[in-house]
């Protein structure tokens, strides 16, 4: 791990109105590590992950990046190119409906080679080839890169939305509820190969999730939301095993067993 | 060389908020220190609260109060109050840990299970698999069963891989919950020249055994936890 | 054309004209890019040359003299009521004959004959936009052009050698514009691409229907995108044109009879009746109404 974190939050909040969307969130991410944005709907979890990942301007605090470059820089203060830039280079966002994260008309091959060709690659074979080792390393035959994703099933869809985020070796990736909408089966496949490719690429990643088995299985550490605020935060294991908060202890308590 | 594992002063409650904000006072005043080379066995009955203080060392369960002292990348850090990405290195790189269960994951077979703790810190994949293939085969686990995900193991298996997990590494610190618990004579003896030959290699190791020749095997000392036990009505 | 008193000069009125000049000439300024106007309603119906009828209306002058052709032909039935209509409401002179045009105003084509200096080509375009075909929201794809990210144009070219192992398309095949903005060179077939580049004359794209305005100034860098390993290639024809046996010009198949009889012929009627005039000569050509039997 670098000494340097790579993500700087300091003070972030969201406000839609008088209503809290998030408040105050402050915290860092270092490279390789995985954290988990945990609690139940509508507590703000979807909003914190879209006011990191720029999709969503914050009301107040600051989001800081170290670029490729080593520098930090304020993500807010990025012009729109710049910004659209280290969204399709340096950072993947997998969506929890792989329709939002893919182009649903286009070969599964384009939809992975397509930030290939934004950055500038010209040559289709290469294109082709990379796309192809792509699919196979989210397990998908190499005979499906000519198919549309209107053709795949939810969870070839998303893993061949994983597969289009990472083709440009991101060093961070934001998931909102990435296995939500999955068959139980299926799931498990998904969260196994997110799990491998994020210690065998070193990324760091930023999980949304209701679902304290995802948290667990991929995350390192954890950050517990309620009504917009942080109530808890610490290592995985330490916030499921030994919850502190009134509601961590709440959601743990909450989950069923098999 | 500084003592690898000091324990001074280590108070640990849970606060029941979804029971009126009950407090179970578990343990106080957890005061030892244990050498390298050395196996410390916390002795008591159930309930004493000797798993919480081995998940208190490894980090898992917070820590009400005083200090547990790792010397790590040549300063000390006090697990109590670490942050979540100092305690992870002092995971990767210097405490190992054999739990009573095994957390599996789905997919993932028993050998890469075994050898992942090995691969987090940097070695060889294939160099972790030779190794954790070797310490499988010494703890009699069926070879046809390492390439399978040890979800359907029985505990015996299970428990076989999870030591292997814990003894793969060579870190200083070992913790062990119950490793012996679900395994027949032959295996149990397997696991104790296994933790001879850590003490040998000077590894502080510092276990909860309920087996009794177990324990008289591999202890050096008891901690006997009963001192450290708080009564509920004399903590509420 | 007596009728004339009826309408301003080129039936738009002054300050319509004056509107749609001044969207030409920024277009002019940033070659490439699709400046919006506002369009008016036109005596035809969208999808009938409006963009290129009112950029004609625009410019045209009583000195001009003005050539229409429809898939490079000047008789057939949008050329020729667009030829009327400029005809009825300018009383300007009307040519078949590329080298005597000063406006030429064409759907689908770029005549053969090498335009020249002070010569003005005026395209109807149905949709201006390039990158629509896999971006529908017009604000992402204005975004898209500002921050010059055109990876999705190849995305297209990708998807056609993925399905037909070469790139397929081809007509509105995708150009780059002096280095910067992609652009849709309305639907006339590739093959009339790189007379696209540096060319003499001025080069302007009116879309009625979408509002929009483009240009490519004389002497433009106009580059066909392609892949390194699948370069930009133009259509050829294994034979000659049946009339006037040119070989490298853009031909057309007409049906000679329902026994599945046809003929290539140049699809610019008049460069295929200049060179019949000048004596070439195709296989069927001596006697066309014969063979048509």
């Amino acid at each position: 791990m670098s000494d340097l974190p790579l993500l700087k939050v300091s003070a972030l909040s969201k406000f839609y109105g008088s209503r809290i969307g998030c408040q105050n969130v402050t915290f860092e991410l270092w490279p390789g590590e995985v954290l988990a944005i945990v609690g139940e709907s509508g507590s703000g979890k979807t909003t914190l992950l879209n006011c990191l990942a720029t999709r969503l301007a914050p009301s107040a605090g600051c989001v800081e990046y170290r670029m490729r470059d080593g520098q930090f820089r304020d993500l807010y203060r990025l012009s729109e190119a710049e910004r659209r830039f280290l969204m399709r280079t340096d950072w993947g966002f997998v969506h929890q409906n792989p329709a939002d994260g893919l182009r649903m008309t286009v070969s599964a091959g384009a939809n992975v080679g397509e930030r290939l060709m934004a950055v500038g690659d010209r040559h289709y074979g290469k294109i082709r080839a990379t796309a192809t080792d792509w699919l196979g390393r989210v397990e998908i035959a190499e005979d499906r890169i000519d198919d549309q994703p209107r053709a795949f099933s939810g969870g070839m869809r998303q893993r061949l939305q994983i597969a289009r985020n990472l083709v440009t070796n991101p060093r961070l990736v934001f998931m909102d509820e990435p296995t939500g909408g999955l068959d139980v089966s299926v799931q498990a496949r998904l969260l196994d190969l997110l799990r491998g490719l994020v210690s065998d690429l070193g990324l760091a990643a930023i999980v949304v999730t209701h679902d304290l088995a995802v948290a667990r299985l991929l995350s390192h550490r954890m950050m517990v939301m309620k009504d917009g605020h942080i109530v808890e935060t610490g290592l995985t294991d330490r916030v499921l095993d030994d919850p502190q908060a009134p509601y961590t202890q709440l959601l743990v308590s909450s989950i069923l067993q098999v | 060389m500084p003592t690898p594992l000091v324990v001074s002063d280590v108070a640990k409650s849970f606060t029941m908020h979804l029971r009126d904000g009950i407090r179970l006072p578990v343990v106080a005043n957890v005061s030892f220190s244990i050498k390298a080379g050395e196996c410390a066995v916390l002795g008591g009955p159930s309930g004493a609260g000797k798993s919480s203080i081995l998940k208190m060392v490894y980090g898992n369960y917070a820590v009400d109060g005083g200090q547990i002292i790792i010397p790590y990348r040549d300063r000390l850090v006090d697990v109590a109050t670490a942050d979540p990405r100092t305690m992870l290195g002092i995971r990767r790189d210097m405490i190992g840990y054999v739990s009573q269960f095994l957390r599996t994951v789905p997919r993932v077979s028993a050998l890469d299970v075994v050898a992942e703790p090995l691969v987090a810190r940097g070695t060889d994949r294939n160099d972790a698999r030779d190794k954790a293939a070797s310490l499988l085969g010494g703890l009699n686990l069926p070879e046809r069963l390492w390439s399978l995900p040890p979800a359907t193991f029985s505990g015996g298996e299970q428990q076989r891989v999870n030591i292997a997990r814990g003894f793969i590494t060579d870190h200083p610190i070992l913790l062990l919950d119950e490793p012996t618990a679900s395994l027949d004579a032959r295996n149990r003896e397997v696991v104790v020249s296994m933790i001879r030959q850590k003490k040998a290699a000077g590894v502080a190791m510092l276990g909860i055994f309920h087996d009794e020749d177990v324990r008289e095997a591999v202890a050096d000392r008891i901690i006997d936890v009963t001192a450290f036990s708080v009564s509920g009505e004399a903590a509420a | 054309m007596t009728e004339l008193a009826t309408y301003n000069f080129a039936y738009l009125d002054e300050q319509t004209k004056r509107m749609i000049r001044r969207a030409i000439l920024k277009a002019i300024a940033i070659p490439g890019y699709q400046v919006p106007f506002a369009s008016r309603e036109m005596p035809m119906p969208y999808g009938w040359g409006t963009g290129g009828v009112q950029v004609t209306a625009a410019v045209i002058g009583p000195d001009d003299t003005l050539k229409v052709i429809d898939q490079g032909a000047d008789d057939t039935t949008n050329a020729v009521s667009i030829r009327a209509f400029f005809q009825k409401t300018a009383n300007v002179a009307v040519t078949t004959r590329t080298a005597a045009a000063t406006i030429i105003q064409t759907r689908h084509r770029i005549p053969e004959a090498a335009l020249q200096t002070g010569q003005t080509l005026v395209y109807q375009v149905p949709i201006p936009e390039p990158l629509r075909f896999l971006e529908p929201r017009e604000t992402e794809t204005r975004k898209m052009h500002a921050l010059e990210e055109y990876g999705l144009m190849h995305v297209k070219l990708y998807e056609d050698i993925a399905r037909h192992g070469h790139i397929a398309t081809t007509y509105a095949y995708p150009v780059k514009v002096e280095g910067r903005y992609v652009m849709d060179p309305s639907p006339t077939p590739k093959f009339d691409n790189p007379k696209m580049h540096n060319s003499p004359a001025l080069q302007l794209f009116g879309a009625g229907r979408e509002k929009r305005i483009y240009a490519i100034p004389p002497y433009t860098e106009v580059v066909s995108l392609d892949f390194e390993d699948h370069p930009f290639e133009i259509q050829t024809f294994s034979q000659p044109c049946a009339l006037c046996g040119a070989k490298g010009s853009y031909l057309d198949e007409v049906i000679l009879d329902d026994k599945g009889g046809s003929m290539f012929v140049c699809s610019d009627t008049d460069f295929c009746e200049d060179r019949q005039a000048k004596g070439h000569r195709g296989h069927l050509s001596a006697n066309p109404a014969e063979a048509a039997e």
